[in-house]
């Protein structure tokens, strides 16, 4: 058994047969992740760098731990400290760390594509962990694994994808994965931040309209305002998004339905999320986080042995 | 295809080797079973079950491991988990491993790795259907035997379970 790629550079790319073999194995994984001693000898011989050419917390965090976890050797890189900000190019910076005898590289970039570029020069593995507003594919299995994992199936499961879907790479790589795997898909959110020709494209629903779009589904994604992506006037305040687009509690009791709430973070409280939303009983994002470790050492575990 | 024991003749060893168990641990107060996935829990499930007949009234602490991430042939052959299942601790524990067959030793090797992961056992005793013998790889010899064997290195030797929809009995083929 093995995956038909030797990157994981979205999930475009992806058989649906190599999904369920991720998502499957990470559940292993998990198990090992809730034992005294939450360490495996897997990756002991292979050398990982982690190169972060844009800011992360979460997926920085969770691919070093994933990394440790299956013993793996760990390098971390980051722009800010480094001879990029001399003019170095990124090929250039790849290659004079792969020539250290390096395995697989880890890579996060604000150019959709760089990932791809890398894979046409180098041989060594590639995880993709974002690149620009292309795709997040560990973040969409992290979010089917925690989709599963709540509901029992991705199968004909009916998923909202709320909020700022122009920029969001996590939008592209859930609509990937949650269509291949059987799942229905809405997209819902301001016209300004919904691409045109999305049901022509994908075959998912679009609506404007926040709350036919939680009536209707089983699982909300909720996604961050990227305003670091906008160099334009989207929307006219962050105020008026939360009364338009914002999930409030008052919003989810009117539902007369119990729907799971997701949201790959970081959370802009008050904004796409009311707080007493994000902390509540229908909240699963910590379980997101947590399924993320065992997601990501299911994916470096299966390319580590391609 | 040849067949070295048939259903029945399984069956005879299992009770041998839960009596043989028995024998040197009495009552299994501080010993626990851990059957090794995915061919050895048809053995340790049969061996538990003539233990729970022999010593009524007791729980047998029982355990499923899975050596996948322990193996040492990652870069060669990429292999899919199955379950691991051990909810309690093994710490000064006697732990009994139940295997199918034993061959070269090195998935007992990748399993006394795995064990170390939910606490130090006081002791670790092997015991399996059929021994191999003569095609070690590793210093690891059997405590618990049903059958021991000769067979070549291009020989399979296969057990099979009615409860996977076989014919239940041990073969070896060329």
């Amino acid at each position: 058994m093995k995956l038909s790629t030797p990157h994981l550079l979205g999930i475009k790319d992806l058989l649906p047969q190599d999904i369920r073999l991720i998502l499957d194995t990470a559940k292993q994984f998990k198990e090992v992740l809730q034992r005294p001693i939450k360490k495996v000898p897997s990756l002991r011989d292979v050398t990982i760098v982690n190169l972060f050419f844009e800011n992360s917390t979460r997926t920085r965090i969770s691919f070093e731990l994933a990394e440790r976890r299956l013993s793996a050797d760990v390098l971390n890189f980051t722009t800010s400290a480094s001879s990029v900000s001399k003019g170095e190019t990124m090929l250039d910076t790849v290659n004079n760390i792969l020539s250290m005898k390096v395995d697989m590289v880890v890579l996060r970039h604000s150019a959709s594509g760089a990932p791809h570029f890398l894979a046409k020069h180098i041989s060594s593995a590639i995880v993709n962990a974002g690149d620009g507003t292309n795709e997040h594919p560990t973040q969409a299995l992290l979010d089917a694994y925690s989709i599963e994992e709540a509901t029992g199936s991705l199968q004909g499961k009916k998923i909202a994808i709320v909020g700022d879907i122009m920029h969001s790479r996590v939008a592209l790589s859930n609509i990937h994965l949650l269509t291949k795997m059987g799942a229905e898909v809405t997209v819902a959110g301001p016209p300004t931040l919904i691409p045109k020709f999305l049901t022509e494209a994908f075959g998912v629903n679009v609506t404007y309209n926040l709350k036919e779009a939680l009536q209707w589904c089983d699982v909300a994604n909720v996604l961050r305002i990227q305003l670091e992506r906008q160099n334009q006037p989207l929307f006219s305040s962050l105020r008026e998004y939360n009364i338009a687009y914002g999930i409030s509690r008052k919003l989810l009791d009117s539902l007369q339905k119990d729907i799971i709430i997701m949201h790959p973070g970081p959370i802009n409280r008050g904004v796409e999320l009311d707080s007493d939303v994000a902390n509540g009983h229908e909240s699963i994002i910590l379980q997101q986080v947590e399924n993320g470790v065992a997601v990501r050492m299911a994916v470096l575990y299966l390319l580590a042995g391609q | 295809m040849k067949t070295i024991l048939t259903e029945q003749q399984i069956s005879l060893t299992i009770q041998r080797l839960a009596h043989q168990i028995i024998e040197h641990h009495l009552d299994l107060k501080e010993t626990v079973i851990i059957g090794l996935q995915p061919r050895g829990i048809y053995v340790s499930d049969k061996i538990v079950e003539e233990l729970t007949k022999n010593l009524p009234g007791r729980t047998i602490l029982y355990g499923k491991v899975d050596i996948t991430f322990y193996r040492d042939d990652i870069r060669r052959e990429l292999h899919v988990p199955n379950k691991t299942e051990i909810n309690f601790s093994i710490e000064n524990k006697n732990v009994i491993l139940v295997d199918d067959v034993l061959y070269t030793g090195r998935t007992i090797r990748a399993a006394l790795d795995a064990l170390l992961g939910f606490g130090r056992p006081a002791k670790v005793e092997l015991c399996v259907l059929i021994d191999r013998r003569f095609s070690r790889q590793l210093p690891i010899q059997p405590d618990y035997t049903g059958k021991v064997i000769d067979a070549l290195i291009t020989q399979k030797v296969k057990v099979q379970w009615k409860e996977k929809g076989e014919i239940t009995g041990v073969i070896i083929t060329e």
